[in-house]
């Protein structure tokens, strides 16, 4: 179990012994960096084609399965058009800007992996004190990338795209940091390995203490997820992109290459949000139970990783589009009040360590399931259940 | 280290420079993020790791993106013709008032004087320690002076009486 | 209670989405087209093609180059140039025949007019949808060799069409020909009384084929 779990480990260890001394910081960086800038691009380029066949699937069809087998080359096609394709600059872009900017929305998520604990004692940049809030620094970084490409396109669309996404990732990140901040209470640390290993307690029966076994950590991931569907522009909330009302938004003047690499960049930043939700919430790259230890720690983070990609594409294949107003009206009359209960209920939770533990649950649940109806009254007032003549 | 430390220095007062100079609103906005976050950058080249990512995610992530908006919103991005200023004259005479204050200031301060104490190992826990404790009375006066100005800004957007709140379904 | 609907809303998708898998003949409503196909209703139309009898696609073209579908046609695809010399019909009438008959299936509507006006029942709409080519100017200009199909093929295609007009030729051939076989024996009984006995020419001509080449139409 351990030679495999450490696999990782020993092969960089091996790879960096063969360079002399003075070269080996260097060479470990490099592989590190190497290692993530290959395995969450080949895992893009596997998305999109599961994506595709997943879409298909819910909608009755079987989707891509020409190119290769089962289609599954059907990535190396699109690559390779959008390679061969011509880039198109229109005459009154702001061409430095228009070509900056695919790479301003590219670099941060490759930057967000390199704090991610992707298995036990395999994390590329251990920040004891700051993990989490490297994460979402660099995270920032990518709205200066979307405003710059939507702008220089000097098309209304693009401009239109982008002022919804800037609104948009302004507004959901308050829920995401906040959702994110019950975890640091209870942990105490901003350091993401920390977090994991404080979620490596065991619990009844080998059952680790996953954040997400308790009441805070329910509503918290679930807030977690809504906030990051939001910031990864997936559906439903992919207003800034919306292709029926303002064609792909803010990268509607890209081609060829660099609209490959705003794909790429969406998708990287879609990994990284839910790696992130999979470290704070679901116990990193932890098995559920102790029993469970022999699967090595990488390929639990990863098969999290992919269960998470997989709700996505459910719910994109499920939800339509929302609106501008109702997007926002959801974002601070609902999730965010509900987050900040969240919180106070998460700080609840950790003073009453000693308590029953039953009432503690009850309690909690409670209270979160009081402030749910409370907060939802609103809108089940404002959009009132739909009848529809022509389908049950 | 001191490479490093120029490089960083270069980019933040250039792109300073070049965010008050430049005629193009959108790019003197984003000169100004490359600067703000130049300056978190530097923070970070000091070992002041939370500070220089709270910048970071502070002013390049939240209030870069709120000047832009701004900007997108209230007026076109046209290049400005004719002169940024009526009175070079005045302006750089501020300037160098403000220079010569901020010298004097520093040259007086005890700290220059004093031997170099070894760089602090501040952990985030004692940030935060101090933060509700000695410093509670700014932290929760600012966190009000926050609050009412996002009351404000709320009772502005508020839907006038009489006319329709736009997000109600009919 | 807020939030129902959109559990609903995923179970539902999921049960499509297992159901792909359990049960793809209910759940999957597409066909893999290239290697299975959909039989085509038969009225499906397609583009105009040229119905010609028997095996020889020259000779049995019905078409006589009357032009009327190409005065008709609306988007103005079909080209004729109609033929100097006459050939036979199927009643054995000498008609003019198409020299130059083409159409341009980019200019083509399908619209089925020509069908509609040709007295003929000459030109008909084809199920061939397959027509994709990489010379888009003379790769869809299709000449008269490539629109002439067989009768076969027209009544593989509309067997219920193709079934009607065979019986209007058969009668109209059958009393092409009592119309011949009259206008012979009228014309043996007026040879009659000129010509005394000799029942000799009307053995050496039996009414045949190519009746009366004077023969004005019925």
């Amino acid at each position: 179990m351990n030679t495999l779990d450490q696999l990782p480990e020993t092969l960089k260890d091996h790879v960096v012994g063969v360079f002399p001394a003075g070269l080996q910081p260097w060479i470990s960086a490099l592989l590190a960096i190497g290692a993530l800038c290959a395995i969450f691009p080949a895992l893009f380029a596997l998305t999109t084609v599961l994506e595709r066949k997943i879409l298909g699937r819910i909608q009755n069809r079987p989707g891509p399965n020409r190119v290769g087998p089962a289609g599954f080359l059907q990535f190396a096609a699109d690559g390779i058009k959008s390679l061969t394709k011509e880039d198109i600059v229109p005459r009154n872009a702001d061409r430095l800007l228009h070509f900056l900017a695919p790479l301003v929305v590219v670099i941060p998520p490759l930057l967000a992996f390199s704090v991610l604990p992707i298995g036990r004692n395999l994390v590329a940049l251990d920040l004891p004190e700051t993990g989490l809030l490297f994460f979402f620094a660099v995270g920032a970084s990518v709205e200066v990338g979307v405003f710059m490409a939507g702008w220089s396109g000097g098309n209304k669309y693009s401009l239109l795209g982008a002022m919804r996404a800037l609104a948009q990732l302004i507004s959901y990140e308050l829920p995401l940091i906040l959702s994110a901040l019950t975890v640091v209470m209870l942990t105490g640390s901003l350091s993401l390995v920390a977090m994991v290993e404080k979620q490596s307690a065991v619990q009844v029966a080998g059952l680790h203490a996953w954040n997400l076994f308790t009441p805070w950590g329910v509503v918290g991931f679930l807030i977690f997820l809504t906030a990051a569907a939001a910031e990864a522009n997936r559906s439903p909330f992919d207003l800034p992109e919306a292709e029926s009302e303002i064609i792909a938004g803010y990268f509607t003047e890209y081609s060829g290459f660099k609209f490959a690499l705003f794909f790429l960049g969406e998708y990287l930043g879609l990994f990284a949000v839910c790696g992130l939700g999979i470290t704070l919430f679901l116990g990193g790259w932890l098995p559920p139970f102790t029993w469970l230890n022999w699967i090595p720690s990488w390929l639990w983070f990863f098969g999290k990783l992919g269960a998470l990609i997989f709700f996505f594409i459910w719910l994109r294949g499920t939800l339509p589009r929302l609106r501008m107003d109702q997007l926002m009206q959801f974002a601070w009359t609902f999730l965010l009040p509900l987050t900040l209960i969240n919180a106070f209920v998460a700080g609840l939770w950790h003073f009453t360590a000693d308590w029953n533990v039953l009432f503690r649950w009850a309690l909690s649940a409670g209270l979160l399931a009081a402030a749910y109806v409370a907060l939802s009254r609103p809108f089940a007032r404002a959009f009132p259940r739909r009848t529809y003549r022509f389908a049950p | 280290m001191s490479v490093l430390f120029v490089l960083l220095a270069g980019l933040t007062l250039g792109a300073a420079w070049a965010a008050v100079t430049l005629r193009n609103l959108v790019h003197a906005a984003l000169c100004l993020i490359g600067s703000l976050a130049g300056l978190g950058l530097i923070y970070i080249q000091l070992d002041a790791e939370f500070l220089g990512l709270a910048q970071i995610l502070v002013y390049v992530g939240a209030v870069a993106i709120l000047i832009v908006f701004a900007v997108m919103l209230v007026r076109g991005t046209e290049p400005l013709v004719g002169r940024l200023s009526t009175s070079p004259w005045l302006g750089g005479a501020i300037t160098v008032l403000l220079a010569a204050l901020l010298l004097w200031a520093v040259s007086k301060s005890p700290r220059l004087r004093a031997p170099t104490p070894p760089a602090p190992t501040v952990t985030v826990k004692a940030i935060g320690q101090q933060l509700t404790r000695d410093y509670v009375v700014p932290l929760q006066g600012i966190g009000l002076l926050l609050t009412a100005a996002t009351l404000g800004a709320a009772l502005i957007a508020l839907p006038r009486r009489g006319s329709n709140p736009p997000s109600t379904p009919p | 209670m807020t939030g129902s609907g959109i559990l609903q809303g995923l179970a539902e998708t999921a049960k499509n989405f297992v159901g792909s898998f359990t049960h793809p003949a209910e759940n999957l409503a597409t066909i893999e087209y290239p290697e299975q196909r959909q039989k085509l209703a038969e009225n499906t139309r397609q583009f105009p093609f040229l119905v010609f009898d028997g095996t020889d696609p020259e000779a049995g073209l019905r078409c006589v180059a009357c032009q009327i579908c190409e005065k008709e046609c609306p988007p103005q695809c079909i080209y004729i140039i109609k033929s100097k010399a006459k050939k036979p019909d199927f009643v054995g009438k000498p008609q003019f025949f198409p020299a130059v008959f083409d159409i341009d299936l980019s200019v083509c509507m399908s619209c089925q007019i020509c069908v509609e006006v040709c007295p003929f029942d000459a030109i008909k709409m084809d199920q061939d949808f397959e027509l994709a080519t990489s010379d888009r100017f003379q790769g869809l200009l299709f000449h008269k060799d490539r629109l002439a199909k067989p009768n076969s093929h027209f009544q593989k295609i509309h067997p219920t069409e193709a079934g009607e007009t065979d019986t209007r030729r058969a009668a109209d051939l059958e009393k092409a020909q009592a119309a011949a076989a009259k206008a012979a024996a009228a014309a043996a009984a007026s040879a009659k009384p000129v010509a005394t006995p000799a029942n000799s020419p009307e053995a050496k001509n039996p009414p045949p084929a190519s009746p009366a080449a004077g023969t004005p139409p019925m």
